[in-house]
């Protein structure tokens, strides 16, 4: 078990070549009635390329607003964010996002809503062509059926199916999820976290994703990055999972170093 | 089966939903619990509008005594016993000339009905004659560069239904196309919507009859000068400028709160402008715009009748004015025939917006 200091997170213990995602003392103050509020201050991580990390954290301390942050969809107070390098400016299809409630248009079908971002992404593709990518992606999450159904007659999982097929298909270099299984019953939500791992280890990019469940957290990722209660919540602890891919259910279950996995992170959770 | 279902459907829609549920009581489909809802579904409206007409029958009956007595006691008053004698006789025969002028029964509003249709029989055939007589001549005009004969005859009472029609839908027609792409750009705006606010609460409640006058006065002077009769221009933009306030507001409130999460997707995607308005925020918000178009067409075919017998112009508000006016012993029957026409006839126009707007939303349970 390895754990990084949150220093070494932000100095860098990767070369900076590997970097895809770095925040930078970032803080985001949100102004209320009776005063600013610091949800996050001086809150450093690095993400490498290729890498899954997942977040756990109490409910309110800022994750959501963390990743909406990165998203490019609120503003940042303070500190920076950069992607590759390059400081991010406003939301953009280089980060795709998955978002807890699935947010499809309810009117189109499933093949226009992944349609919307694959038009947008490939304007120069024939329809054919973008229609292939968008048709690839559905049937990857298990949709080839369900091409032309409208997303308001699709069950929630399969709508965040569609959600994961929109995201991935407008081939994004980070891929941010919040919460997104959180609505879906524990069958489901297996079954879609074998699905996200597949398409994610086949498209090789990074991913962060918001998770409440401790064994969903360790189950995904690379590294579990822990985050403080607020005020001024900041990256608590990191937790390198050094479990080999593929990984199965039952092989991280009875692997030896998942039960101090597990403690590891309900100790830090239970402080 | 499946035509069943569909008809089943349609039925529903325009609320005669009851008809399936008699079809069901003749055919033996009836289950013992769906008979407390067919009692309340069809037995009821039947009583009701049974009823009605009991009360309505009564009432007219009693009116029309008050209005009998007083005319007999005049009679005698002024021209002594024969004369009243002679005046209580003729009303007892039915005779029509002396009959009181009051709240007309019923069955004097259906025989009023049925001359009415009788009517427009004789002048559709008047008026087929005329084409078929001058079709010939108007061939010869026309290609000799005249103008054609047209029929000129009176309209029938359901040329002014029709001509009514025309006129709400004009209007209708105006009040969408104003009032939907400027509620889009107010929702869209805060600036828009902070510029329009005070111009919209000032303007909405207006009554038709003003809103005649302001469009008589700006029409009457854009049209100086020509022979054509701007009766019929004036009703319609007065017609879609009292009816559009609804279309407006609620249109401008569709588009400012679309949801949260799909102006995110927007922006995640970085759809452009146009993209974000007619793949986005207009879908999200059609059915607050159709609310609103509702309510729009049953305002302006309400005010319409105000505004046809402002304006002159032809239509069912001119057909109650002229037998208001002509005060023949058929006329206040005539009038309720009226009422009841435009009673229906808003009322289907509701459903029939019900329908559309079914048909063109996401979100199926929305409506009504
Ligand atoms: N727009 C806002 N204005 C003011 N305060 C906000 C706003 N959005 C969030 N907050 C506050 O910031 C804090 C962090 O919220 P955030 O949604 O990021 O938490 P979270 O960690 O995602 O919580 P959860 O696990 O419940 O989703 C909370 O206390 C919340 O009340
Ligand atoms: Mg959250």
């Amino acid at each position: 078990m390895s754990t990084i200091t949150k220093k070494e997170a932000r100095d860098g213990i990767f070369p900076s070549s590997d970097v895809m995602l770095d925040l930078k003392d970032l803080k985001k103050v949100y102004p209320t009635p009776k005063g600013d509020y610091v949800v996050l201050e001086d809150l450093n991580l690095q993400i490498k390329k290729e890498e899954f990390v997942t977040i756990i954290g109490h409910s309110g301390c800022g994750k959501t607003t963390m990743l909406s942050m990165i998203a490019g969809l609120n503003p940042i107070s303070g500190g920076s964010i950069s992607v590759l390098s390059k400081h991010i400016k406003g939301p953009g299809p280089d980060r795709g996002v998955i978002f807890q409630s699935p947010s499809l248009m309810p009117w189109m079908t499933s093949l226009q809503n992944v349609m919307l971002g694959v038009n947008q992404v490939f304007p120069d593709a024939t329809k054919k062509e973008r229609e292939d990518v968008a048709k690839y992606y559905l049937q990857k999450v298990g949709l080839e059926d369900a091409f032309y159904k409208k997303a308001s007659e699709l069950s929630q999982g399969m709508q965040q199916r569609v959600g994961i097929a929109r995201a991935f298909a407008i081939k994004p270099k980070v891929l941010l999820l919040d919460e997104p299984f959180g609505m879906l019953d524990s069958l489901t939500r297996g079954e879609l976290q074998d699905i996200l791992i597949e398409i994610w280890n086949k498209e090789k990019i990074t991913a962060v994703m918001i998770t409440h469940d401790v064994d969903e957290a360790i189950f995904l990722a690379d590294r579990v990055v822990m985050m403080t209660s607020g005020p001024s919540a900041k990256i608590g602890d990191v937790l390198d999972i050094n479990f080999e891919r593929p990984r199965t259910r039952k092989s991280v279950l009875e692997h030896d170093d998942y039960y101090t996995y597990r403690k590891h992170l309900i100790d830090f959770l239970e402080h | 089966m499946k035509a069943s279902l569909t008809l089943g459907k349609v039925t529903n829609f325009l609320g005669l939903g009851f008809f399936i549920t008699l079809k069901d009581l003749f055919t033996g489909k009836l289950e013992k619990e769906e008979f407390k809802n067919f009692l309340r579904k069809t037995i009821v409206p039947l009583v009701s509008i049974l009823l009605f007409i009991g009360l309505w029958h009564l009432g007219a009956k009693s009116l029309y005594n008050i209005e009998a007595k007083f005319k007999i006691e005049k009679a005698l008053q002024d021209q002594g016993q024969v004369a009243a004698d002679a005046l209580k006789t003729c009303m007892v025969s039915g005779e029509s000339s002396c009959q009181p002028n009051t709240l007309p029964s019923p069955s004097q509003v259906w025989n009023s009905f049925q001359s009415l249709l009788r009517d427009h029989n004789i002048i559709s055939a008047d008026k087929a004659a005329f084409i078929e007589k001058t079709a010939a001549m108007n061939e010869k005009r026309v290609a000799a560069g005249k103008a054609a004969i047209v029929y000129t005859g009176r309209p029938s009472f359901v040329d002014q239904v029709f001509t009514s029609l025309q006129t709400v839908f004009a209007g209708f027609l105006l009040a969408l196309l104003i009032a939907v792409p400027l509620g889009i750009f107010i929702g869209l705006s805060p600036n828009l919507k902070s510029a329009f606010n005070w111009f919209i609460q000032i303007f909405k409640p207006v009554s038709p009859v003003v809103w005649y006058l302001l469009v008589f006065m700006i029409v009457k002077t854009l049209l100086i000068g020509s022979t054509e009769d701007s009766s019929f221009t004036i009703s319609f933009i007065s017609v879609g400028l009292c009816s559009m306030w609804a279309t407006l507001v609620n249109t401008a409130m569709g588009v400012s709160t679309v949801d949260k999460d799909y102006i995110n997707v927007a922006k995640v995607l970085k759809l452009g402008t146009f993209q974000k308005i007619f793949k986005v925020v207009l879908p999200s918000s059609l059915p607050l715009i159709f609310t609103g178009l509702k309510i729009t067409l049953s305002v302006a075919w309400m005010v319409l009748i105000a505004i046809e017998l402002l304006a002159q112009s032809p239509g069912l508000g001119l057909f109650v004015w002229e037998e208001f006016q002509n005060g023949a012993n058929d006329s206040n029957a005539k009038i309720i025939v009226a009422m009841f026409a435009i009673g229906i006839i808003g009322f289907l126009l509701d459903r029939l917006m019900l329908m559309i707007q079914n048909w063109v939303s996401f979100d199926k349970t929305d409506a009504i």
